[in-house]
C-alpha cells in the first residue's frame, strides 16, 4: 500500500502524464474509452470494378483510465464477454490491452446506485491500480503486472504505508451501502432460462407504454454494446465507421425485410430482456447490469430496470 | 409546492372514468422515489388511487401521447394538462394531428416545476404564462400570460462576439451524445419517420461522428420546428447532458417576433405559422443583421 | 485570413425560371464572375431546404448564395415569399451560432439581370475570399 496527500494528487498524476495519456473518467464512465461512441474502422476507394483498402488503425500506445468505479470496470467484463470471445473485436481487444485502468473506491454512492445486487463490491473495486481516497491522503494498491509497470514510473512521488486508513475506509463504505434505498432489490426472479417466464408477461404493456423510443438509456448506459456498422461517402473515398446503436431505435437491426420488432412495446422488452435473462443465458449466468443507476437518473420518462424487475418480480403490482 | 391537492386530481379522475366520460386517463405514475415520475394511462379508479401522482415533478408534458393514443385507444381519454402543455395541446390541433372529440382536457394549475435535484426547471423559473389556453375543465385557479424574462439568454448570447458565440455553442454541441430524447419527447417533432432516421435521406447518422454532424442536428431540429415550439421546454428537461436547447428554438422565437410580429404558437388553434406564411413587404435576409448592407 | 493561391468554394443554387436565366444572360453578355462559382439550378428558391445548405458546407463549400426571382414575380406566385422567411431565420441563427454571416446570402435576380447576376458573384465571391476557408462549418471527413 502507497500513499499520497489529496493535496499532491494533481502532482501525482502529472507525474503519469509524463509516461501515457490520461483519461479521466466523467459521468459517462469508462465504456468511451475502450469502446468509443463512433470508431473509423477502414477507409477504402473504389475506380471502376478496382476497390483500395486502407487500414488506418495507428499502432495504439498504452493510456491510462483514472478514477473508474466498481460498477464501471463490471462492466468492462460485460463488454470483454461480447467482444473477446471468437470472432475477437480486435479494435476492441487493442484498446483492452493498452489501457491500465486506476480504480477509485466508491465513498460518495448515489442514492440511485444498486451495484451490491450485482455483487460488486465498491470499496475493492480491483482494475491495475486501486485508489482510496479519505480527506487527507490518496491510498494507491498495485494489483497487476501492468499496473506494476505504472509503480515504478511513479514511485518516487508516492511513500508507503496506509493499510489501516484504507479498511477504515472500506467500513466506512460498506455501512453506507446498506443505507441505499435500492440495496434490498433482488435478483432472484431472474437469469438464464427465464426467457418463457418473462417473454409474454402483461406487463411490458405497462411498463412500455410511455418509452419515447429515444436512445437516452442505451447511451448512459456501461454494459450496452450493440453498434451499427455504416459507409460515409467522403466526395474522394468512403469510410467505414461504426458508432453506438441502441435497440430502442425503429430502425435498429433493419433489414431488408425491414425491422425484427415492429412496436415500442417489443424493442423495450428486447432491452431488459437482454440485460436480465438473454445476457445471463450465454454467460453463465451473468446479469449485464451492473447497477449504476445511470438510467435511473437520465431517463426522460423515468422509467428503469429497477421498475421493471420490480414490477415483472411481482412487487408494487 | 402545489397548490392544488393530488386529492382534486384524483376524485376528478376517478368521477370521469366512473361516469363513462373517459374510459381512460393520462396522468403521471408514481415512482420510487418523489421525483422519478412517469407518464402513464389510468384505466381503473383503483389503480388510480393508489398510483397516480401530482407533485413538483410532474414536468413531463401529455399532450404528444395523444397523437398515438387517439388512433389506438377506443373511447375518450382524459389528459390533464398544466398551462404550458396547453400550448402544445393546440399546436397539435392546428396540426391535426389528433381528434380534439377523443379528448377530455383537463387543466391544472400549476406554480413551477423541479428538476430531480430539487431545481426549479429553467421554463418555469421563465415562466411565459399561467394560463391555459384549451381545457374542458379547470382544477385550480385561472392565470395570466406573464412578462417573461425568457429572452434575456438569447440576449446574452447575441451580444457577444461571433467567436465567443461559436465557442460557445461548441462546447455544448460536443457534449451530445445524439440520444434523440430532445427530439423524440418535443411535441413539435411529431413525424413519422424523421429525417435523421431514414436511410435515404443522405444524412442519417446514429452518432455525432463528427462536429458538423452536432452542429447539423441541432441546427435542422432547431429549424424544423420553428414557428411551431410552444417554448414548452422538454428538450432541455429531458437532456441528460445538459444542454441548454431551448437557447436555441427561443432564439427562432425572438427572430421571428422580431421579424414578423409577436407571435405565440399553440395560442389559439388555427393559426398560421410564420415560416408557412408571407407578407409582400418582409424583412429581407440581409436587412435582419445590425447594419446590414444592400448588396451590389 | 488569406492563403497565397486561395480559391474560395462557392455554391449557388439558383432558382430555373429567373436567376438561372440571369446567368445566362451574363454569360451571353459575356460578362465575367469567378469560375469557383458552381451553379445548382432548382426549380424555385423555395424548394432550397436549410439541409441543402448545410451539406453545400459539409462538402466543401466556403460560401452559399441563393438566388431567386424578385418577390412578388415568383414562377410560382409565392414561393420566393416563403424562401425569405426561412432563409432569414435560417442565417439568423447561423450567425447566432458563430458562423459568419458574409458567408451566406439570398440575391433576387431576374432574367434581365445579366449584370447583377454577375456582379452579385464577383462581390459574393470576393467577399468570401477575404474571410478565407470555411472552418467552423467544416466536416473533417470530406477535406481532401
Amino acid at each position: 500500500m502507497y500513499k499520497c496527500s489529496i493535496d499532491s494528487l494533481p502532482a501525482v498524476l502529472d507525474e503519469i502524464r509524463k509516461h501515457y495519456e490520461v483519461f479521466e473518467c466523467d459521468e459517462r464512465g469508462a465504456k468511451p474509452f475502450f469502446f468509443p461512441q463512433a470508431e473509423d474502422l477502414m477507409k477504402f476507394k473504389t475506380e471502376g470494378k478496382n476497390i483500395e483498402l486502407f487500414d488506418i488503425r495507428s499502432e495504439a500506445e498504452d493510456f491510462v483510465v483514472f478514477g473508474v468505479h466498481a460498477c464501471d470496470l463490471k462492466a468492462l467484463t460485460v463488454l470483454d464477454n461480447v467482444f473477446l470471445k471468437d470472432p475477437v473485436d480486435t479494435y476492441y481487444q487493442s484498446r483492452r490491452e493498452h489501457g491500465i485502468i486506476i480504480t477509485e473506491a466508491c465513498t460518495a454512492p448515489a442514492n440511485t446506485c444498486f451495484c451490491t445486487v450485482f455483487g460488486i463490491d465498491p470499496s475493492e473495486p480491483g482494475g491495475d491500480v486501486t485508489i482510496w481516497k479519505n480527506s487527507q491522503n490518496v491510498y494507491w494498491l498495485f494489483n497487476t503486472v501492468k499496473g506494476g509497470d505504472l509503480f515504478m514510473k511513479i514511485e518516487s512521488v508516492l511513500e508507503e504505508g496506509g493499510d489501516d486508513a484504507v479498511d477504515s475506509i472500506k467500513g466506512e463504505i460498506r455501512r453506507n451501502l446498506d443505507r441505499l434505498p435500492l440495496a434490498g432489490l433482488s435478483t432472484d426472479d431472474f437469469g438464464a432460462g427465464k426467457t418463457d417466464k418473462f417473454f409474454n408477461d402483461p406487463e411490458w404493456a405497462g411498463l412500455s407504454e410511455s418509452c419515447l423510443g429515444c436512445g437516452t438509456c442505451t447511451f448512459v448506459c456501461p454494459t450496452c454494446q450493440c453498434y451499427d456498422i455504416k459507409d460515409f461517402n467522403t466526395g474522394h473515398g468512403v469510410i467505414r465507421y461504426r458508432c453506438w446503436d441502441s435497440c430502442m431505435y425503429s430502425e435498429f437491426t433493419k433489414m431488408s425485410a425491414g425491422q425484427p420488432r415492429l412496436t415500442q412495446l417489443e424493442r423495450f422488452r428486447q432491452r431488459f430482456m437482454h440485460k436480465l435473462v438473454y445476457y445471463p443465458d450465454n454467460n453463465d449466468g451473468m446479469f449485464s447490469c451492473v447497477g449504476c443507476g445511470r438510467c435511473l437518473q437520465k431517463c426522460p420518462i423515468q422509467m428503469n430496470i429497477v421498475k421493471v424487475m420490480k414490477r415483472l418480480g411481482g412487487e408494487a403490482k | 409546492m402545489q397548490t392544488v391537492s393530488r386529492d382534486l386530481l384524483v376524485n376528478k379522475a376517478a368521477s370521469l372514468l366512473n361516469d363513462g366520460t373517459v374510459q381512460t386517463v393520462l396522468g403521471w405514475r408514481k415512482g420510487l422515489f418523489d421525483y422519478d415520475i412517469t407518464p402513464a394511462q389510468f384505466k381503473t379508479e383503483d389503480d388510480i388511487r393508489k398510483n397516480f401522482e401530482w407533485n413538483d415533478n410532474c414536468g413531463a408534458n401529455l399532450s404528444k401521447y395523444l397523437v398515438k393514443l387517439t388512433r389506438k385507444l377506443e373511447g375518450r381519454i382524459l389528459v390533464f394538462l398544466k398551462p404550458c402543455d396547453t400550448y402544445s395541446f393546440n399546436q397539435l390541433l392546428t396540426e391535426h394531428r389528433f381528434d380534439r372529440e377523443k379528448v377530455y382536457a383537463v387543466g391544472v394549475h400549476c406554480d413551477g416545476m423541479k428538476d430531480a435535484d430539487g431545481n426549479e426547471l429553467e421554463r418555469c423559473y421563465n415562466c411565459k404564462s399561467k394560463k391555459h389556453v384549451v381545457y374542458d375543465e379547470l382544477i385550480g385557479e385561472e392565470g395570466e400570460v406573464l412578462e417573461s424574462k425568457r429572452f434575456e439568454d438569447v440576449e446574452w448570447l447575441e451580444s457577444l462576439t461571433p467567436d465567443e458565440r461559436f465557442a460557445f455553442w461548441k462546447e455544448q454541441f460536443s457534449k451530445c451524445i445524439r440520444c434523440n430524447a430532445c427530439r423524440d419527447v418535443c411535441p413539435a417533432c411529431t413525424c413519422e419517420i424523421c429525417v435523421f432516421n431514414n436511410p435515404n435521406s443522405g444524412i442519417e447518422n446514429k452518432a455525432p461522428v463528427t462536429s458538423f454532424e452536432e452542429q447539423n442536428f441541432h441546427i435542422i431540429r432547431a429549424f424544423h420546428v420553428a414557428g411551431r415550439c410552444t417554448d414548452c421546454g422538454e428538450c432541455s428537461r429531458v437532456c441528460p447532458q445538459h444542454i441548454p436547447l431551448h437557447l436555441l428554438n427561443r432564439k427562432h422565437i425572438k427572430d421571428i417576433n422580431e421579424f414578423y410580429g409577436e407571435y405565440q404558437a399553440g395560442a389559439e388553434v388555427g393559426q398560421r405559422a410564420p415560416l408557412i406564411n408571407y407578407t409582400p413587404d418582409d424583412i429581407e435576409p440581409y436587412e435582419i443583421f445590425d447594419g446590414g448592407e444592400k448588396n451590389v | 485570413m488569406q492563403v497565397e493561391g486561395y480559391r474560395p468554394l462557392i455554391v449557388a443554387f439558383c432558382c430555373n425560371w429567373c436567376s438561372y436565366a440571369g446567368a445566362d444572360l451574363a454569360g451571353n453578355n459575356r460578362l465575367s464572375y469567378p469560375a469557383d462559382v458552381k451553379i445548382i439550378r432548382v426549380p424555385c428558391s423555395c424548394r432550397v431546404n436549410p439541409m441543402f445548405i448545410l451539406r453545400a458546407f459539409q462538402r466543401g463549400a466556403d460560401g452559399v448564395i441563393l438566388c431567386g426571382c424578385h418577390p412578388g414575380d415568383c414562377h410560382y406566385t409565392t414561393g420566393n415569399f416563403y424562401t425569405r422567411r426561412r432563409m432569414a431565420l435560417l442565417f439568423s441563427m447561423l450567425d447566432y451560432l458563430g458562423i459568419e454571416r458574409e458567408r451566406t446570402r439570398v440575391e433576387w435576380v431576374s432574367a434581365a439581370e445579366g449584370a447583377k447576376f454577375a456582379a452579385t458573384m464577383n462581390d459574393f465571391a470576393r467577399k468570401v475570399a477575404e474571410l478565407g476557408e470555411n472552418k467552423r462549418l467544416e466536416d473533417l471527413r470530406c477535406k481532401q
